[in-house]
């Protein structure tokens, strides 16, 4: 199963690249022509992001640096104990929905610290990989069509989160101690 | 609520430095940050051509409509403000697809035409649209079928099963998926229900 779901990963570029073009050709699409008209909105979506995403890192990036995010996850840590997360995954948890890389830095450590099969290495894996960077895409996304008022869509996406973070030590529990 | 929490990141980080004694480390993160912003932009640029270039494509061979088509009953329900044959209902498919298949640096640039898409139906440019909410609750909580970048570091870091961590991670990660629909639906209630 996992197998098969990563060949389909491994081949899903190459046959879009190639079936994509191939299929327009044969119902006569000037395919060139069409892939640089689309391909001229790449430069300008990638800059209109700039300004949102130097704001967002740099908040980040001070928040972490500056050693808040230790004194958070202290203050937290009381309110998360009876989830049964072990305390090593606090900083992860709060920095999974911030930073993709330093959730990532975060996870990489605490594998190589606890080893990859005891639960804390077994936790983090799965925290890393069930939830996404909801600061991060939530900056872009919008950043890219110049929208600064959010309404509820952060509010979602840390329902999610949170609902994403709960699940995941439940089930990891479940599975693995069966 | 961006505005405080990015307040509160920015001034607990700034309170938090002066008790700790490292306020360079401030000026340090700050300067750094800026800079790694434009350099994530930029090597999105390459990316955003290729895939727009290849959904450009697709648009005009008619593929992005068949799809759209095919998968009109479920975004009917998730996504009522867009209307039938819209091409932001291709590009967000694309997007799922992508990142469930954890092809992401395809997803982004299909997300991004998404949002377009979407911006242009929107009666506030200023503001998120419902069906931009509805979007990034699934983007952000999206089923990704293999963590490959996981397994590789439980691979390296000499794991016996490094893909054992498989299943629950599908588990946890349609939880939140399905909390993301559910809490969509609550609050583009409220929030219509408020004004």
């Amino acid at each position: 199963m996992v197998a098969a779901i990563s060949t389909l990963s491994d081949w899903a570029i190459p046959a879009l690249i190639f079936f994509i073009p191939v299929y327009a050709f044969l119902r006569r699409v000037g395919v060139y022509e069409s892939f640089v008209a689309g391909a001229q909105e790449g430069f300008t979506t990638a800059v209109k992001i700039i300004p949102f995403l130097v704001g967002m890192l740099v908040a980040i990036g001070v928040f972490r640096a500056s050693g808040a995010m230790q004194v958070f996850a202290a203050w937290l840590n009381p309110l998360i104990q009876p989830l049964g997360l072990p305390a090593e995954l606090l900083p992860l948890a709060i920095m999974r929905p911030l930073s993709g890389g330093g959730a990532l830095g975060i996870t990489a450590a605490l594998i190589n610290t606890y080893g990859p099969d005891s639960l804390v290495g077994r936790l983090a894996s799965v925290m890393q990989g069930s939830t996404d960077t909801t600061f991060y895409v939530l900056t872009v996304y919008f950043g890219s069509v110049g929208i600064r008022k959010y309404r509820y869509a952060l509010l979602l996406g840390l329902t999610a989160d949170i609902v994403g973070l709960v699940a995941s030590v439940l089930f990891t529990n479940w599975y693995f101690g069966r | 609520m961006v505005n405080l929490i990015w307040l509160l990141l920015l001034a607990g980080g700034g309170v938090a430095a002066v008790i700790n004694g490292n306020v360079a480390v401030v000026t340090q993160a700050a300067f750094t940050a800026a800079t790694d912003a434009v350099q994530i932009a930029f090597e999105l640029v390459g990316l955003m051509a290729l895939w727009l270039g290849l959904l450009k494509i697709a648009e005009d061979a008619g593929l992005v409509a068949l799809l759209a088509r095919a998968v009109h009953p479920l975004m009917r329900r998730l996504f009522p403000s867009i209307p039938r044959h819209h091409p932001a209902l291709g590009a967000i498919l694309m997007n799922l697809t992508a990142s469930l298949l954890g092809l992401g640096n395809a997803a982004t640039p299909f997300g991004l035409k998404a949002m377009q898409e979407m911006q242009r139906l929107n009666p506030n440019p200023d503001e998120a649209s419902e069906a931009m909410c509805t979007f990034l609750a699934l983007n952000t909580s999206c089923i990704t079928l293999i963590p490959a970048t996981v397994i590789g570091l439980r691979a390296a870091a000499g794991s016996v099963n490094p893909a054992e961590i498989v299943g629950p991670t599908i588990l946890a990660t349609t939880c939140g998926t399905v909390a993301a629909i559910i809490a969509d639906q609550f609050l583009r209630r409220y929030y219509r229900w408020r004004g």
